[in-house]
């Protein structure tokens, strides 16, 4: 097995075109390799690229590079993407939120990867970077299924693009503690008051991270006619019910896939209840 | 392959290097540092906690390459002589039982007073939450952390 150590991008590409496995913070690969589950014939360390790391405001979108940990998420992006940097909070541990990326939960594609419902729900695009060019998809088609994206081979994550937050942003997590826990399921919540917009994903509930595309249109809806007055108990319980339509779960050694949607209800209402309430942007 | 890094401010190197090795493996194999510990191996136990370049980790998660030109401070680099007081608060308060878990908690409580001298008991429970200890129930961690960051050791 080879090690590359590649000082730029375009020296990365044309190692990753000949194949090598990307690692930045490691925490994934590391544990198959340890458990001698992979074995890939070379790797390629992004984590002397300094263009990942970086983050931007680009045409009034954020750019967030791929090797942005989850630390520096949390320690920078507060007042922009506090949807993500809830998410950011509840990964793994201090050691994992110091080395684990955001290009890594990406490429990863797990359903159950925190960044990706908050991400989701705000719209982010996946910009893929190859020496054949580069090209952004929209995260749901990014997502392909458990562990499968449309990464090519020879392409690596170059960043995330997310528009900042333009009201309220919520995230939440069911699991048997406040960290090293893989979720059992998840929810992120985004309220564009002002434009009406409503984003929701939800997390470890099917093949992908999914988009509640239904309780997303019935809480536009709801923000029409409400106008930003105290919240019906019964939309919140009809929000509830929708989201936990979308889910698409399986029983699993985590949890079965009748708790997963009951207990995605709970969080579906939890999160809008605590977004309606959030006073900085009534 | 050969590798060169700074451990606890002195110049080591391995050769022989394979590639996908962990920074745990060449600290405990290639440097006969036994501070960090090899448990799960997944990062999920904190076991293996050392510090590259001043961020806390999972030596065990890190690729021993990456750590080429760093600087990696262990469990036995903390004190110059005898014991740091975080050590002294962890004997003091009877944090240690079976030992196994301790140079770990350690370096995160280690880690933690750095950033935050003064944290709460929540901030202790959130800093220490990606280290597993079996014996103490961590109630006597936590005292021991509180402890030291008062400057309240014997």
């Amino acid at each position: 097995m080879e090690f590359w150590q590649p000082q730029s991008l375009t020296e990365a590409l044309e190692i990753r075109e000949q194949g090598a496995e990307p690692v930045a913070g490691g925490t994934d690969l590391m544990v198959d390799l340890n458990f001698d589950r992979r074995r890939p014939k070379a790797l390629l360390d992004l984590s002397q690229l300094p263009e990942l790391r970086e983050w931007d405001r680009v045409d009034g979108w954020l750019r967030l590079g791929a090797a942005l940990t989850y630390t520096r998420a949390i320690a920078e992006l507060g007042g922009l993407l506090p949807g993500l940097v809830l998410a950011s909070r509840t990964v793994g541990s201090p050691q994992i939120r110091n080395r684990g990326t955001l290009g890594g939960n990406l490429a990863t594609a797990s359903p159950a990867g925190d960044a990706l419902p908050p991400l989701m729900a705000a719209g982010a695009e996946v910009e893929l970077v190859s020496r054949r060019g580069t090209r952004r998809l929209p995260l749901p088609a990014f997502l392909l299924g458990p562990k499968r994206s449309a990464l090519a081979d020879d392409e690596l994550v170059a960043a995330v693009w997310v528009p900042p937050a333009r009201g309220p942003q919520q995230f939440a997590k069911v699991g048997p503690r406040n960290a090293m826990v893989i979720a059992v399921c998840s929810l992120a919540l985004d309220l564009d008051p002002e434009r009406r917009r409503v984003g929701c994903a939800i997390g470890s509930v099917g093949p992908t991270v999914l988009r509640a595309t239904e309780a997303e249109r019935f809480l536009e809806g709801t923000l029409e006619e409400s106008d930003w007055a105290a919240l019906p108990a019964a939309a919140q319980g009809r929000f509830g019910e929708l989201v936990a339509a979308a889910a698409r779960p399986i029983d699993d050694l985590r949890g079965s896939a009748a708790y997963r949607r009951h207990a995605l209800s709970v969080l579906a209402r939890r999160c809008l209840a605590w977004a309606w309430t959030d006073g900085s942007w009534a | 392959m050969r590798l060169e890094l700074r451990v606890n401010g002195e110049i080591r190197s391995a050769e022989g290097l394979w590639s996908g090795e962990s920074l745990l493996y060449v600290l405990r194999e290639r440097l006969g540092l036994m501070g960090a510990k090899n448990a799960c191996e997944q990062g999920e136990c904190g076991s293996c906690s050392v510090l590259l370049d001043g961020e806390l980790v999972c030596a065990c998660l890190v690729p021993a390459l990456q750590a080429q030109g760093r600087e990696v401070l262990t469990v036995e680099g903390l004190a110059p002589q005898g014991l740091h007081p975080i050590q002294e608060a962890f004997l003091a308060a009877g944090a240690v039982q079976c030992g196994f878990c301790t140079p770990g908690l350690v370096m995160a409580a280690y880690d933690l007073l750095r950033r935050h001298p003064r944290p709460s008991e929540a901030d202790v429970r959130e800093a220490l939450a990606g280290n597993l200890c079996r014996c103490t129930g961590y109630t006597k961690v936590v005292s021991a952390v509180l402890a030291a960051a008062e400057g309240a050791v014997p």
